[in-house]
């Protein structure tokens, strides 16, 4: 290649007089930023190579680093931004399809931050969460209808089989392979210490954290990889992936290089070769194969564990939803058009699907108009950042809430969306033996059970000073919900009211 | 007795122990005041070979050979368990250098030898070595 085109988005600014050679941020970058040289006995920097995630800046010693934006910029123009000329350059010198990994980035609305939540005044007064019982557990699982005797009058069990977790949050998908075993087991061990449920995403189960089954979701997605009987039996309940909010209409592409002796055998593929889940399930074309499929992983399971169908936000999401209702699923879960990925072509990350909120409003509203909100739980994610947003859900209509970028910040990650580059400088995204042993997880996992911890304070706090003290009173709650500079239609599909009305 | 112990599972071979300890051994209150342009000097020591690493220090034997090789009276085995150095009487004969079977003792710039005191007597006055290592790798705890 001629000329290189590409101009480094960030500058490493290191301040030589703080600067103790100590060369931690050398040994500690993958991407081979620092260097050492011993003519001019300095550190030097390639910021070519940086991929800003941090690692440096939060281990030296004394704070002698920075990483800033660069203001080293094309020429101005508001409609050929420096990142859309970037696209066509990076296209221009590979063919390729643009990869990205993690949620959208780009400026759409986060409708969560244009809700606001309500709290008792005088009447109804606020509870506090400190002196009074609040009420965290959720059940997940279709609810019966009916209460059913039998001919002496006693009551039926007709209960479906239920998911209990402690709090209405859980760990999303993500598989092994996408994700370390270090990173695994962080979140493994977090939700058994925490009474959650953390998924295997589509890549199996190590045979190490069968141990963890209580607390786990199983995933069977259109790869159907690590799929077997142990592994369907292993997990409390089973989720059929159909989409992901990250790239609905896609399937998934672990490239061979992830593919390592312990995944190959985890995955029950050859080592080495590409994992590629393809876009559709090739025996699900309707609402009826679906069903199927659901029966088919219930008879697998003898009944015993509710089955999840997760699907991506998209445009008809409230149909499909409604269909899924009817498939036998007892639980639906869909990710948001903002939810993370290990990898993902950035046109479809960033322009398919739509907002969670929205997709969430609709889909309850839906199936309650239609008598059929009880067939299922609903589980939403797709860039869940907080507590707050935890409760907005839930008053929207979530059963519970997924999360998993925010799992992986906690674990150190820096969003720096290079995880399809499998050099992750904190031990995340990657299976390099190097990197992965950066994440203890006997650290990881304390610091995923502080941040649920933390956020069930919150939710409590946030419940209280609404006068209400179960997840239950406050699910569906739409009247503690109002929102702020939003039209006539955001309201009507959001189902809630203009502040100040 | 709490004692640092070291788990080279999780051993990054960052060598922040190392400069951790050289600080909290140099008396100064500011890191980059002590170690700027220094060639640093620490009681605990990164080994790294064929993708693995750990760090070593003194381990404080219950049965310590450094004390018994030492010809000054200048080590000795503290109440609290500690081997400690007297400077004062240290002649540097090197004789517990070659002793200690961990290589955990070393000549300081002093000419005398330094190794290990936990960091109870410095500034840090917990093993600064276990307060700044990223990872857990050394922990400091009663086993």
């Amino acid at each position: 290649m001629a000329i290189n085109f590409i101009e480094p988005l960030y500058e490493v600014v290191r301040n030589q007089d703080r600067c103790i050679k100590c060369r931690v941020c050398e040994n500690q970058c993958s991407n081979e930023v620092h260097r050492y040289d011993s003519d001019l006995k300095v550190m030097l920097s390639d910021e070519t190579k940086c991929v800003n995630c941090h690692r440096c800046v939060a281990l030296c010693p004394t704070k002698a680093l920075k990483i800033v934006k660069s203001d080293n910029c094309f020429k101005e123009n508001a409609n050929w931004t420096q990142a859309n000329m970037t696209s066509i350059y990076k296209q221009a010198d590979t063919a390729g399809v643009l990869l990205s990994s993690m949620g959208n980035p780009e400026p759409l609305p986060v409708y969560w931050d244009k809700i606001l939540i309500n709290a008792s005044q005088v009447t109804n007064p606020p509870i506090d969460p400190l002196r009074e019982p609040m009420e965290t557990r959720t059940f997940l699982g279709a609810k019966p209808k009916d209460i059913v005797k039998d001919k002496s009058g006693n009551i039926v069990n007709n209960l479906p089989p239920q998911l209990e977790l402690s709090t209405p949050i859980m760990f999303s998908a993500m598989s092994y392979g996408s994700i370390s075993y270090n990173a695994h087991e962080s979140l493994a061990r977090a939700a058994t210490e925490l009474g959650i449920l953390y998924n295997t995403g589509e890549g199996g189960l190590h045979e190490d954290f069968y141990k963890y089954g209580p607390n786990t979701i199983v995933q069977v997605a259109s790869g159907r990889f690590g799929v077997n009987k142990d592994f369907l039996n292993t997990g409390a309940a089973i989720e059929i992936k159909m989409g992901q909010g990250a790239k609905p209409g896609i399937g998934g592409h672990l490239p061979g290089q992830k593919v390592t002796a312990d995944v190959s055998k985890t995955r029950m593929i050859p080592e080495g070769s590409d994992a590629i889940s393809p876009a559709p399930h090739h025996d699900i074309y309707s609402i009826e194969d679906l069903r199927q499929l659901v029966y088919s992983l219930k008879e697998a399971s003898d009944y015993k564990k509710p089955v999840i169908v997760k699907i991506a936000a998209v445009h008809n999401v409230a149909v499909i939803a409604s269909g899924i209702a009817r498939s036998g699923a007892d639980i639906i879960a869909i990710d948001g058009f903002r939810g993370g990925t290990g990898a993902a072509p950035t046109r479809i990350r960033d322009n398919v699907g739509i907002p969670i909120e929205l997709a969430l409003a609709t889909v309850d509203k839906r199936l309650r108009d239609e008598g059929i909100r009880d067939n299922v739980s609903l589980v939403v994610g797709g860039s869940i950042r907080s507590s707050a947003d935890v409760v907005k859900a839930i008053a929207l209509g979530a059963d519970a809430c997924y999360i998993a970028t925010g799992a992986l910040l906690a674990l150190g990650c820096h969003l720096c969306r290079s995880c399809h580059l499998g050099r992750c400088n904190w031990g995340i995204a990657t299976q390099r033996p190097d990197l992965t042993k950066r994440l203890n997880p006997d650290v990881g996992s304390q610091r995923l059970v502080n941040l649920i911890e933390a956020w069930t304070h919150e939710i409590k706090e946030m419940m209280g000073g609404m006068g209400i003290n179960s997840i239950e009173a406050l699910r569906g709650n739409r009247l503690m919900l109002r929102g702020v500079g939003l039209t006539e239609k955001e309201l009507e599909i959001l189902g809630i009211k203009h502040a100040g009305e | 007795m709490k004692r640092v112990y070291v788990n080279e599972k999780w051993c990054l071979g960052c060598r922040l122990c190392e400069y951790n300890c050289a600080f909290a051994n140099s008396g100064m209150t500011d890191m980059v005041k002590a170690l700027n342009n220094v060639t640093i000097n620490p009681r605990i020591k990164v080994e790294k070979a064929n993708g693995i690493s750990f760090a070593v220090q003194c381990r404080h034997c219950k049965d310590p050979i450094c004390v018994r090789a030492c010809i000054a009276g200048a080590l000795h085995l503290d109440e609290d368990g500690v081997i400690r150095i007297d400077d004062t009487k240290c002649v540097g004969c090197h004789s517990c250098v070659m002793a200690c079977p961990y290589g955990a003792i070393m000549p300081s710039q002093k000419g005398v030898m330094q190794k290990c005191e936990l960091c109870l007597q410095n500034s840090s006055k917990e093993p600064a070595c276990v307060k700044g290592c990223p990872n857990h790798a050394i922990v400091y705890e009663e086993r």
